[in-house]
């Protein structure tokens, strides 16, 4: 295998330690129960969508290409702190207990504000390469 | 959790970021059209098996390594936010739409459908 296909799969692997690491250690802080808002999950989720708004703009419209950067901090990183898997555990627990319009405004606000926040970070590093 | 336990948190976050690289690689490379399909098997077959393991009824250090790190790391928010956005911005309006709510449909439908499949095994 050559040298950047190595690299590039090192770089994932950490990055995705590294986003796995923070994900559980801020989930740790939570208690279970009955289901509520999953601030947690939700955080990571918008936070990472933000990051990989700039990261993704930023590394392919302004920097020069690199090997490693987009693994570790985007397909490594922000794709293992944000998850799809356990907001649909989350949104089947709160349909089990009836809690249809949490389910609801929590889906809703995931995708509308995951969106919004990647565009903004999107935005912002394009709007920085114009004045620069 | 035990440093061990935070070891394997470690370990396998890195497994699950590297198998939706190879994943999403091997469907992507076969796939014609703007939909991003990569991502969405990598959801889908994620969301399932994490249904599975609440089925299952893990619990614990269980349910935090082979859930929440390797499967957590294995599907992502961020990406299938990043296709849905750059989508619009190509113009692909009704795919990035599709994109967004089918992911989300048939992510609930694999979750539910995965636990009812643990619950009876």
């Amino acid at each position: 295998m050559p040298g950047r296909d190595r690299r590039e799969l090192a770089a994932i692997l950490a990055g995705g330690a590294i986003g796995a690491l923070v994900r559980v250690g801020l989930l740790q802080t939570g208690a279970a129960g009955a289901p509520s808002w999953p601030w947690i999950t939700f955080a990571v989720n918008i936070l990472g969508a933000f990051m990989l708004g700039y990261f993704a703009t930023r590394l392919q419209e302004r920097l020069p290409l690199s090997a490693y950067r987009r693994p570790l901090l985007g397909t490594g990183f922000c794709g293992a702190l944000t998850t799809f898997s356990t907001v649909q555990v989350e949104l089947l627990k709160m349909l089990d207990a009836h809690r249809y319009v949490l389910a609801v405004a929590y889906a809703g606000s995931s995708i509308v504000l995951g969106y919004a926040s990647l565009h903004l970070a999107t935005a912002f590093v394009r709007r920085v390469r114009a004045v620069a | 959790m035990s440093p061990a336990v935070w070891l394997g948190v470690a370990a396998l976050g890195g497994v699950g970021a590297l198998l939706r690289f190879f994943v999403d690689g091997v469907i992507a490379a076969r796939a014609e059209g703007e939909f991003p399909i990569g991502t969405f098997v990598v959801n889908v077959t994620g969301a399932a098996t994490l249904g599975l393991l609440a089925g299952l009824a893990l619990t614990g250090d269980a349910l935090v390594l082979a859930g929440t790190a390797l499967l957590g790391s294995y599907t992502t928010f961020s990406t299938w936010m990043l296709e849905t956005q750059r989508l619009v911005e190509e113009g692909a309006l009704l795919t990035a739409a599709a994109n967004a709510l089918v992911s989300l449909g048939v992510g609930l439908g694999a979750a539910a459908l995965g636990r009812l499949i643990g619950a009876h095994l």
